[in-house]
């Protein structure tokens, strides 16, 4: 039997509920129980809540385009974050960094002449090989340790990768254009600036390309089955070890495509060491909102920490935005509370 | 009885070695050495509460920011005692840390990771909107000032009783529910431990340890307490100096207080690092490589050396 082939029997043993949440990409498929059902309910009336509140104002709308573009970079690292989780049961704490390094990497190619989107596609291979690199010499030996070890190496890279780049690079702000321009489209008398629409399907096409590669591919389905059973896939032939290398790979790529599309915000004016801290946050949220095992979930938890946060701050005097951290804060912590599985997570169920 | 004998041993020479230093150093130095005795404190709270009760906190640097405002806000309004400021930092952070360890008790490992990351995260953030009460990004001036030697007065001070207490507390009965909490908590509520009970209990300890930190380290800028000085990397050194100490041990915590407060000092007149960014890289290449090579940290390096054999 050849390992893929392996795989596949080895994962279809499991049961079904188990498959479609391998899948992750895919709801519930059959089994749609009320949980889910509210859940996709109230998705909608806040979509047709959203729609309503743009054709009848012209600011609601802008603030939620805005919304939108700044939650799917959110959503974007986010799913890195779900990735590396669903994997490993750890954040990495240092995605952001790791994706403001590879920003700055964009940068630095950028001043040799290279055009945005050759820059683009170099630097995602770049931040590829680095989170792969970093797994295998970083995050493996301390794997099997405890939570709290991985957590502490990823905080070590943290500052590690912070103090490499102002070492690089000096601490002066870098300035990077962005690669959509800074005209807007008129619809309706509702300006939506090009980089906005840009950002958004540059997003959501990566996250679609890593969707596909998780449904279509011998190696996606590999990737599945280490995440979901280590010791079962390892004994059908799947190299456990290599498939985590190439998870964290990825979620450095939409890493770099987040920090790459934070700047391409034609608000985000400077390069800078701080760029991804605040947005790891609304990324934390993100993810958690989703139910942390979820991939769709983190880009729609994405977009609605984003949409949310930019009206809250564009229609509530008190909340400015220099209260949007806390503010995040609070929802993160009330999501914990209330459901700590989220919108898409399935409640933890352990064995003593 | 012989490594009990031994430990105590250690401790009285390492007070007599403190007792002595303020006459034998200069006034810079008795700075840095105070800034080691205040670290010592923080290290020391989130080492009860990650290293004993098995919490991981990424935020403390935001109880030492409480502290600390609560010394230089109290002084600016109302000339209190700076002596007393520490105690009321230590009681509001006590407080404060029991509320944050209510929701953690729903919690564990990466999710309380993720909650105290973004508090540590979002707390400066609170000052620029409350500008009027707490100064904006300018800061709050307390209206006493202190010398350095009354630093590290107050912080050895503060370090050695802490230090007993800490100690007590883990020895006895509250110390064994923490560990056992640690080890697992299913385990720890089948045997009795009221698990609410001590988690935030650990919680809050740890907190009021950090508000005494913040306080003195308000206290060691010239009384002057500012967000930028308690931003995000405060707490993840205070983390990097509890993994240097070693989780789960009383012994290693001066190493793991001295390498965080002097690194910065130090890396600073190293050639070709130099300034800050050269601190970061040296602070993030030594947690990396102290978590692969010395799983316990120096106390863990400390007990292998003292029973090589046995190992």
């Amino acid at each position: 039997m050849t390992p893929s082939a392996a795989a596949t029997s080895g994962t279809s043993a499991v049961s079904s509920a188990e498959t479609s949440a391998i899948a992750g990409f895919r709801s519930r498929g059959s089994a749609l129980d009320a949980g889910t059902a509210t859940v996709v309910l109230l998705l909608l009336g806040a979509a047709i809540f959203l729609l309503i509140g743009c054709l009848q104002s012209a600011r609601f709308a802008t603030l939620t385009i805005e919304g939108i573009a700044l939650g799917s970079v959110y959503g974007s690292l986010a799913l890195a974050l779900v990735l590396v989780y669903r994997a490993t049961h750890v954040i990495n704490f240092a995605q952001g960094e790791l994706a403001m390094f590879t920003t700055y990497i964009a940068y630095e190619l950028g001043l040799h002449g290279l055009s945005y989107w050759v820059a683009f596609a170099l630097t995602l291979v770049i931040a590829f090989s680095l989170g792969t690199v970093l797994q295998v010499t970083l995050i493996r030996p301390v794997q099997h340790r405890s939570v709290i070890a991985v957590v502490i190496v990823t905080v070590g890279l943290f500052i590690l990768i912070d103090g490499v780049v102002n070492w690089i690079w000096g601490g002066f702000f870098k300035t990077m254009h962005s690669p959509f321009g800074y005209a807007s489209f008129d619809v309706g008398g509702v300006a939506i600036p090009h980089a906005y629409v840009g950002m958004v399907i540059v997003v959501f096409a990566s996250a679609l390309l890593v969707w596909a590669l998780f449904r279509f591919t011998k190696l996606g389905l590999g990737m599945r089955a280490a995440a979901l059973r280590p010791a079962a896939a390892a004994l059908v032939g799947v190299r456990v070890d290599t498939m985590l290398a190439i998870g964290w790979g990825l979620a450095a790529a939409l890493g770099a495509v987040a920090g790459l599309m934070a700047m391409a915000d034609p608000s985000q004016l400077f390069l800078s060491t701080t760029l991804m801290q605040p947005i790891l946050v609304y990324a934390f949220a993100a993810a958690v909102l989703g139910g942390l095992e979820s991939p769709a979930g983190a880009l729609v938890g994405g977009v609605l920490i984003g949409v949310s946060t930019t009206l809250i701050i564009g229609y509530v005097p008190q909340i400015t935005s220099e209260m949007q951290l806390p503010f995040t804060f609070v929802v993160l912590l009330l999501i914990l509370l209330v459901k700590p599985s989220g919108l898409f997570g399935r409640r933890e169920v352990r064995r003593v | 009885m012989r490594s009990q004998t031994s430990a105590l041993g250690s401790l009285l020479v390492a007070a007599a070695v403190l007792c002595v230093l303020p006459f034998i150093l200069s006034d810079y130095h008795i700075y840095l050495a105070a800034e080691v005795g205040i670290f010592f404190i923080a290290v020391l709270g989130l080492n009860i509460l990650t290293g004993y009760t098995g919490q991981i906190s990424i935020g403390h640097g935001a109880f030492m920011m409480i502290g600390g405002y609560t010394t230089a806000v109290l002084s600016r309004d109302h000339h209190t005692n700076l002596v007393v400021t520490m105690l009321l930092a230590f009681a509001i952070c006590f407080v404060v840390g029991l509320l944050v360890g209510l929701p953690a008790l729903r919690l564990s490992g990466v999710y309380l990771a993720l909650v105290t990351f973004a508090l540590a995260v979002s707390l400066p953030q609170i000052p620029l909107q409350y500008s009027k009460f707490l100064g904006g990004s300018g800061g709050v001036q307390s209206s006493q000032t202190v010398s350095n030697l009354w630093v590290y007065v107050a912080a050895w001070s503060c370090s050695a009783i802490l230090f007993v207490v800490a100690w007590l507390v883990l020895r006895g009965r509250v110390g064994r529910a923490f560990r056992a909490v640690r080890d697992s908590e299913i385990a720890a509520v089948a045997s009795g431990v009221e698990l609410p009970v001590y988690k935030t209990l650990a919680f809050g300890i740890s907190a009021a340890y950090a508000g005494v930190a913040g306080s003195l380290f308000v206290l060691a800028l010239n009384g002057f307490a500012q967000p930028s000085e308690f931003d995000v990397f405060l707490s993840l050194q205070i983390l990097v100096g509890a993994a240097v100490a070693g989780l789960g041990s009383l012994w290693g915590i001066l190493i793991g207080a001295a390498f965080v407060g002097l690194l910065p000092q130090v890396s600073t007149s190293v050639p070709v690092i130099g300034a800050q960014h050269g601190r970061d890289v040296i602070f993030g290449a030594a947690v990396i490589l102290v978590m692969l090579l010395l799983p316990d940290g120096f106390a863990g390096l400390l007990r292998k050396i003292r029973r090589p054999a046995r190992a």
